[in-house]
This record gives C-alpha cells, structure tokens and sequence, in this order.
C-alpha cells in the first residue's frame, strides 16, 4: 500500500470542500468524489478501500447520500487490520442503522471479533453493537456480551455494561440473564465501570419489575454505601471536575437510588441519612455540586414522603434561583414546577424570587418562571402577583409581551375578587399591550362591563382617560368605542360618580371625538371601524346636538371600497336622515349580556384555561373576515342587536318590531305595506353579516342553547312571516322607504325555506332535519340535523355517519355533543352540495352508532324524503 | 439517554454529527439547521438550555456550549441530568483539547475520524461510558498504537532512527529516551495522515 498513489487523500477532499465559495461547487466536488469513490469500490479495490470510507463518511456529515459506501464497511470490518477494521466499524455506525438487512450481514464477523485476541478489537466490536444493534442481533450477541461482562480489562467490561443496556432495551425478555453479572457490577472500585454498572442496573430496573426487586433487596444498602464513601472520599485527580469527586458517579447512583426508593417506604427510609448529607455537605458554589444537589433534590422529591427532606430540598431550589448562574437558574424553575404538584406551600415561600426571575434577561428563564408563577397564584396572592406582573409588562420584551399578556388576562379573570379590580386590571392591560390581547379577552371584558350595571359610568370614564393616552392599543379602541356607544351619556353627564374618581369633563362633541379618531385612524381595521359605526349610530340619538356632525362622519363612508362599511354606512345614514321617530328605540342600550351563557360557551370551547386557541374565522365574499361559531352573537350584539342569545332578544325584536309597524304604517298606510316593512326591519338588521346566514346562524345558536325546542325559536318565526308577507307585498314600498338601498334588493336576503323532516324514527331515536340554503348557491343546503333521545337511558359515543351518491357531496360538522341525555337532544349540521341540482333530488343513507350502558347499538336507514328542489 | 451530539461552527456547518437514535439523513440535516437557527439568535450570557421539543420530539432537552467559533449541542432526555450533561460537554473539550494541543475548528474538521474516536470512548450508544478525559486519553493512546499499521510504524521507526543517529553523531552519545517519546506524544497523528 503506498499512501502517496493515485487518488485525492482525504486531506485534499477536505480542503477542496472547504474552498468551494458556493453551495453548487461543494456539490460540484463531492459528485466527483463519490464518482470516483464508486469506480473504486467497483475496481474491488482493496487498498484505497479505508480511505474511501473516510470519505464518504465526510461526505455523509454534509448530508449527500452513502448508501453505496454500506456494503464498503463490512468488507473492512471481515478484513484482518486493525485500522480497516476501526474505519468499518466507524462507518458502520453512522452510514447504516439497525433498519437495515445489509446490517443481518454483519453479525458473524461482530460475533468473531467478540472474541478476538486483541482487546481493542472487542472494544470495537463492542462499539458498534452499542450504538445500531438490532433485535435479531441482540439476541445471537447477548451471550458474548453477557460473557465480557466479567472480562480482565475495565474498559472491555464498561462498554460491555453499556452494550448491555442497548440489548435488553431491544430485548426486554434478556433482562433476567444480566441481573447476576449486573449486581457484581455494582461491587466495582473502577469509577468508569462503576458507572456503567450502575446505569446498567437502572435501566434492568426499568425494564423488569424482577429485577427492581431483586435489586432492590440485594443492593440497596450497598449503593447507599457506597455513596457514602464517595461523598467522604479525599480529593481524586482523575475523576474530579472542579473540586468535586466524580459528580458523575455520583449523579449515576442518586438516580438509581430514586428508581429504588419510588414506591417502596423501607428502601427511602434507608437512604435518607445519606440523602440529607449529600444536600447539606455539598458545596454549591460550582456547577458540579450543584448538577448532584439538583439530582439529589430529584431523588427527594421522587422517593417516599419525609417532610423533612423535602422543606430541604425545596430550599436547596430556592437558594438555586438566587445564584447567578442562568443555568443553575433555569433547572431550579423545572424542578420548582414539578414540586409544586408535591407541596405547593412550600414553593410558595420563594414566590417573590420567582417573579423576579420573569423579569431575567433570558428568554428561557423568564417563560418557565412565569409559568411557575401563573401556577402559585391563588385568590389570597392575585392582588400583588398581577400588580407586579403588570406593571413588568411595561417594560418587557416585545417577544415576550404576548405571552406575558396571555397570563395575565388568564390570572386576573381566573381568580379576580371583584369586579372593579377585575375592570381596572384589564384596563391597564389593554392600556399596556392591548394589540396582543386575544379576541375572547375583550369580549369577555365587555360581558363583564356589560353585567357591572353600577360600573358603566365608571368604566366608561377610565377608558375615556385610557384613550387619550394609549390609542394604539387596537382591543382598547374596541372596547372604548363599544363602551362609549353604550354608555356615552354616563361620560358626559358623570353618572355613578365612585368616590376614588377624579371628576372629568368630557362634552359630547369630544365623546364623538373619540369615536372619530378611532374610525378615521388608519392602522384601525375593518372590526373597529365598524364598530365605531355603530357606536356613532347610537351616540347619533343620545346626542341629538352631535346628530348632524355624525351624519357627516357617516357619510364619509357611503363610498368605503370594504362592502360592510359601505352598507353599514348608508343604512345608518338613512335611520339617521329618515327615521328620527324610530331612531331612540332601536339604537336602545343593549341588554345586559349573559354572562352564564357566554362563560359556558367559552368553557366549551377553550378546554383548558390556559390555552386560548385562536378564534375560528371565515371569509365572506366580499373580504370582510368575522370571527364565527362560538362568538359570533357577541360581535353581532356589539354591532346590530339581532341575534341576542338570551330570551331577551326576542322581547327586544318584538319591541323593535311594534315601534316599526307604527312607523312603516304612518308612512304607507296600508296593513300590506306594514308587513313588509318589517320585512326591511329585518334586513336592516341583518346587515352585521351582508348575505343572510346571520339568521339562520341566530338559529343554530338558539336551537343550542335550548336544545330541545329548537324549531319554535321566536326568530324562526319572524323569518317565516317575513317571508310570507314578501310574497304578498310588492317592492315598491321598499324601495321607498330605503331609497339609497339600491345595490341589492333585499327580497334575495332570505333563501327559500323548505319544511323540516322527521328524517329517521326508531322506537328510541328520532331525527328531524332542518334545512337552509345560502342565497345564490342554490347547490348547497345546510342541514341541521336535531337527534333526539325517546328512551330515558343515556345515549354515550354517539356517532352519526352517512353516505350520498356521487352527485352530492357531502360536509359534516362535529356533532354538538356526543353524548345524547335521556329524553334530551343534541344537534349537527351536513352541508350537502348538490351537483345536478334541479334535476335529482337529495338521497342518504345513515347509520347512527351509540352506546347504551356500555352496550353497542346501531340504527341504519335510508333517507329519500327529503324536500324536491334541494 | 443521550440523542445527538453535533458540533457545528459560527457559519452553521456541520463539523460531528452523531445521531444515537436513528434519523434519515434529510432529517438529521434539517435537525442541524433547525438547531443552529435558535443557537445563532441567542443573545450572550443566557442560560446554555435550550427547549428542544420543538423539533426534537417530547421530551427532548437541549444543551449547548458555544468555544471560539464552535458550539458543541448536546440532545437528550429527561433521564439525564442537564448540569452533568454541561460538565460532559466540557469533559469532551477538554479531551480535545489535550489530544490536539489547543484544539481549534481545522483540527476538528481534519481528524473527523479521530473525533468520532473519542466522542465513542466518553458516549457509547448514548450513555455516557468514561467521564475521566486522562481515562479517555489513555484508551485513545492504546487505539492510535494499534492503528499504526506495520508499514507505517517501520517507516517511523526508521525516521527516528536516522534522527537519533544523526543526534548521536554530533553529540557524540545515543539518546534513547527521546526516541520512545518521539513516538508516544505523536503516534496518533500519524495514523490518520496516510489516509
């Protein structure tokens, strides 16, 4: 073999790469290589064959593909040398791994090389078994392994201990045959072996419950002394890292220890003389001691209860969080978090070092450490916590304000005492970082200010104050122009004056001030300027003065390019123009929302409270994004007063509608008319949601909450009458009455509606179908399938499934609950399109599966009664 | 158990890789990348954990110590202790260091092989096997003995030979001690250069 032939040396290779100035020359040369590294290997060319694998295991660290180099290793590792032997065993372990059938190849000459004369080669072999050993092998190996367990050299019997591991990790059933050689193990002086026995030992442990118990009798006391002799030995050289005898061994043993000491009282009672010395005698001022005091608080925490032990433990973490050392820092936090579980008062003590560590420089410190503090705070702490917490959040890290804010939001409305404090909070909240507060957050705010009926003036002047100085806070604009909308008249009138207050003076032109800046703000989206639509609709009637100053703003937004403003823009301009003697009672201050319905849904939807997932949202055609299903009445609320989820929007709607047949009729003066007047009502107050799912999702969200009457919801029936008073009325009225109204006629609002059908009924289940269809896709029908429960037992796992022909096609929505109460019911809706609409009609096949008392049932039937047309 | 342990530099290069459990090769490279971006955004004097879960999968805890223009990243679970796997980082180095006499990245990227050498002599199959660097060294010592091939070991032989001739014949004495120390400071660098 002469190094200097033909062939670039491995030196070269590298240096070529690394001069490569791009990404396409380095791929450049490693093409060339691995071409002339293939010649090579095709030639069967013995002498470069080291070589080549050196190479290619480079090249493979660069992430190119190798797999040609695979059957290269086994040839050096059958070769005789040691040097092309530790290439192949080197390449083996990193180009193969034990998925492959090449590596079924390899084990004869692993096997002969376990037994070879020269150590270093054992040693090797060992190696590579350690590392990609695969089930099969594990089991023709396991008794050399076993063997060279009690070999002569120490570094043979270590890597035996390891290999070991890997092979009853594979092969559980293995585990009993090293528990004997094992346990000897333990007896060792040499520390490299010692360790690798004791890991060993840990991880039979793991796997057979036999072997824990063996160990644990046979062993226990042993380790303990062990221990102990390592914590009182005089200083090593070898093994020590700064000052500290084997901190390794010594993590190795306390880890072992836990894994004996958990669920077992005589063995934690055994080691707790050592535990407590090793806690207290360790020194903390390096990073060494305090890997074993944060291993050693581990064990505490893990074994059977001493109180005693764990006061010192949890006192060892809270010295941690005042050390210096970020790290040090960072694993008393994780640690901290999984005692708190174990005794919470005892963390408690540290809270005020904790919250300091939320305000650390690191990233890392700071989140674990504000999770720790969002799990310690409880009615008794809020006050102080929250206050601290918030007024960090001024000067935070931007990246870290979102999730900062998130707590927060979550700990005040959690365990707020009252609600002032609760308003007051969030006020600051959104004052400081209103642009990363949740959606759910302020409508929540805003259920709470709605409920707070003594606080309207209150909250209404704060957010007046807030505004002026935080107008970049989105949420805070929204809640602001919502609030002043609502309760305008308690800014400028100081209604419910509380004594900690400093009397303002606002006029109502600087009340519509704010609600101008707002819309015209341009950073403002879509929401908010609607919002502030509405709020300048209904501040048009509480101030009649600013009426004409509002028109204008209103105006301003006939030609918006947004649908939605546009719309909203001249339907108000009309009632504000036209209909002065209408006007007071339909922009009335919202009814108090209903907290119960709104906390309840939000339970239902959020299911930890922690987490807030993020808002489901659709895009209607024309751009406008709303946020849909669970909140989608709260923004309508806010915007247009129709679907109000409590009973008391239907009272509202029938109030609104006798004021407006009283003014349709002056103005038309016939009983047709009237109707259809109501009929414009209606769409007026549709318009949150241009086309007309706002209605019938009004009905989804009716039918839910009062599950088991869906079809005779009040709204249904406004949209039925409404819609037979359109047949009879004709346009001409409408147009009259909204005369700028031109784009669309509204008789396109409302679909056609088809009767609902008994779709299924069995002796014990029934299934009625309602149907929608969204206007101008006539293909489509939503289906609100209502299934409900005629036995008294409990229906639980319930699951609807079915199957249409090719021409549908068919969407199903989650069920609402799967499990169906006895005489109760629960709701899903199916959206099926229609591909030949209008020339077959709707077929189905269903199968409802559920479980009574834990026994399987199952209804199928075919469905052809559906509707024609659909 | 430990899972990987990379070696990467400033720019982001890979210098060791080594999976201990099994990844294809695209994912041990997007693995490199996603590790080196969160490393090259830490700002200086932060704590040297990282959360891995992101792309390690559950459980998995990430250390890293960042010498001159090298970050060595150690990945593991939660079987191993975070503050031992800092000082394992600094036991490695510290090998390297004695092995190369003040190692720097060209070392690394040069003696790939030699590295994987030692890396298998302190971690095997993700446990951690020898924690002593003198242990280590030695059992490196025994290896690079063994890799000398007889060709090779002659021609050494025959060099120092010649040296300690040419010595002995200005000085007029013959110095056998510098001859065995010649080759016990050097053999393992000569194993590796004929490749």
């Amino acid at each position: 073999m002469n190094p200097f032939s033909s062939g670039t040396r491995l030196r070269d290779m590298i240096r070529a790469i690394r001069a490569c100035k791009t990404a396409a020359e380095e791929r450049a040369v490693v093409r060339k290589e691995c071409a002339a590294i293939r010649d090579s290997i095709n030639a069967n060319d013995h002498d470069y064959r080291h070589r080549n694998l050196a190479k290619l295991m480079f090249i493979h660290m660069l992430g190119y593909p190798t797999h040609f180099g695979q059957m290269e290793c086994l040839k050096l590792i059958a070769s005789p040398g040691f040097p092309e032997k530790r290439i192949g065993y080197l390449g083996l372990m990193l180009l193969l791994d034990e998925r492959q059938e090449v590596l079924m190849l390899v084990t004869n000459s692993v096997k002969q090389d376990l037994n070879h004369t020269n150590q270093y080669i054992v040693g090797l072999a060992l190696c590579a078994l350690g590392n990609i050993c695969s089930a099969e092998m594990a089991r023709d190996l396991a008794p050399e392994v076993e063997r060279l367990l009690q070999f002569r050299d120490p570094n043979i019997r270590k890597k035996a201990a390891l290999c070991s591991i890997r092979i009853i990790k594979k092969v559980p059933d293995l585990a009993e045959n090293f528990i004997n050689p094992a346990t000897s193990l333990l007896r060792e002086k040499h520390h490299g072996v010692l360790i690798a026995g004791v890991q060993l030992c840990a991880d039979l442990c793991k796997t057979s419950t036999e072997a824990l118990e063996h160990i644990r009798k046979k062993c226990t006391d042993g380790l303990v002394r062990t221990l102990k002799d390592l914590a009182n030995s005089p200083y090593s050289p070898e093994y020590d890292i700064a000052g500290i005898t084997d901190p390794f061994l010594h993590i190795r043993l306390l880890k072992l220890l836990r894994v004996l000491g958990e669920g077992d009282a005589d063995a934690s009672d055994s080691m707790n003389d050592i535990l407590a010395q090793v806690a207290t005698k360790t020194e903390s001022n390096k990073v060494a001691g305090n890997a074993i005091l944060y291993e050693c608080v581990q064990t505490i925490m893990s074994i059977e209860d001493n109180g005693g032990l764990r006061v010192l433990a949890i006192n060892i973490l809270g010295r941690f969080l005042s050390n210096r050392d970020n790290n040090i820092r960072y694993v008393a936090l994780n640690m901290l978090m999984r005692a708190v579980t174990a005794d919470a008062q005892a963390v408690q003590r540290h809270r005020a070092t904790i919250l300091e560590c939320v305000k650390d420089s690191d990233a890392s410190i700071r989140k674990r450490a504000l999770e720790l503090v969002y799990v310690l705070v409880n009615e008794t702490n809020v006050k102080p916590l929250a206050k601290e917490l918030i007024d960090y959040l001024e000067v935070s890290d931007p990246d870290f304000r979102g999730d900062l804010t998130e707590k927060i939001c979550s700990i005040v409305a959690k365990f707020s005492p009252e609600k002032i404090w609760y308003i007051d909070q969030m006020l600051k909240v959104l004052s400081e970082a209103g642009n990363f507060v949740k959606d759910e957050v302020w409508y929540a705010l805003i259920v709470v200010i709605s409920n707070a009926s003594e606080l309207h003036g209150y909250t209404v002047r704060a957010l007046y104050r807030a505004f002026q100085t935080s107008a970049e806070q989105e949420t805070l604009v929204r809640v602001t122009v919502w609030c002043i909308g609502e309760y305008g008249d308690m800014l400028v009138n100081n209604v419910g004056m509380l004594d900690i207050e400093d009397p303002i003076t606002v006029t109502e032109s600087d009340a519509v001030d704010v609600i101008e800046i707002a819309i015209k703000r341009h950073a403002s989206d879509l929401t908010t300027k609607a919002m502030a639509l509405v709020a300048l609709l209904k501040l048009s009637s509480r101030f009649p003065s600013c009426s004409e100053r509002i028109r204008e703003i209103v105006v301003q937004f006939k030609g918006n390019l947004v649908l939605e403003l546009q719309q909203r823009a001249i339907e108000f301009n009309s009632v504000i123009a036209k209909h002065q003697n209408i006007r007071s009672t339909l922009v009335e201050r919202m009814p108090v929302l209903d907290e119960a319905t709104f906390v309840g849904r939000r339970a239902g939807s959020l299911p930890g409270t922690a987490s807030t997932p993020t808002v489901p949202s659709v895009s209607i055609p024309n751009g406008v994004v709303k946020p849909v299903a669970p909140l989608v009445d709260l923004l309508d609320l806010s915007s247009d007063d129709v679907p109000a989820p409590s009973s008391s929007g239907g009272d509202l709607l029938q109030d609104l509608l006798g004021v407006d047949m009283s003014g349709a009729s002056q103005q038309s003066g016939t009983g047709q008319a009237s109707k259809s007047g109501k009929d414009v009502l209606l769409d007026l107050l549709s318009i949150g949601s241009p086309s007309a799912p706002s209605s019938s999702s009004t009905v989804d969200i009716l039918s839910s909450n009062t599950s088991n009457k869906a079809p005779a919801s009040p709204l249904d029936d406004l949209s039925s009458l409404s819609l037979s008073s359109r047949e009879t009325s004709n346009a001409a009225p409408m147009m009259d009455l909204l005369d700028s109204f031109s784009p669309s006629p509204p008789t396109e609002n409302n679909g056609p509606v088809y009767p609902s059908v008994t779709a299924f009924e069995s002796s014990s289940l029934k299934l009625t179908f309602n149907f929608s269809k969204q206007p101008g896709n006539p293909q489509t029908t939503s289906i609100q399938a209502t299934f409900t429960n005629l036995s008294p037992n409990t229906y639980t796992d319930f699951v609807f499934q079915a199957a249409v022909p090719k021409f549908l096609q068919l969407h199903l929505d989650p069920a609402s609950n799967n499990t169906l109460p006895g005489n109760g019911s629960i709701t899903q809706t199916l959206r099926v399109t229609n591909n030949q609409h209008g020339k077959k009609s709707l077929v189905m096949r269903i199968r409802i599966a559920y479980k009574i008392n834990g026994k399987d049932a199952l209804e199928e039937g075919q469905i052809s009664n559906f509707p024609r047309d659909l | 158990m430990i899972r990987a342990v990379l070696v990467l530099n400033t720019q982001g290069k890979p210098r060791l890789s080594k999976f201990y459990e099994y990844q294809p090769v695209e994912k041990q490279q997007q693995l490199i990348r996603n590790v080196f971006a969160v490393l090259c955004s830490r700002p200086e004097h932060v704590s040297n954990f990282v959360d891995a879960e992101s792309f390690f999968g559950p459980d998995a805890r990430l250390v890293y110590k960042h010498f001159a223009t090298l970050y060595f990243v150690f990945i593991f679970d939660s079987s191993e202790n975070e503050l031992a796997m800092l000082d394992l980082i600094q036991v490695l180095v510290e090998t390297m260091d004695k092995c190369f006499r003040n190692v720097c990245e060209l070392d690394v990227v040069f003696n790939y092989s030699k590295i994987h050498t030692i890396l298998d002599e302190i971690i095997f199959g993700g446990q951690v096997l020898e924690t002593s660097s003198t242990e280590v060294l030695k059992a490196i010592e025994e290896i690079s003995k063994c890799s000398l091939s007889p060709l090779v070991f002659n021609m050494v032989l025959l060099f120092c030979i010649i040296m300690v001739n040419k010595k002995a014949l200005r000085s007029g004495k013959l110095v056998t001690r510098d001859f065995s120390l010649s080759i016990k400071a050097q053999p393992f660098f000569y194993a590796d250069e004929m490749i």
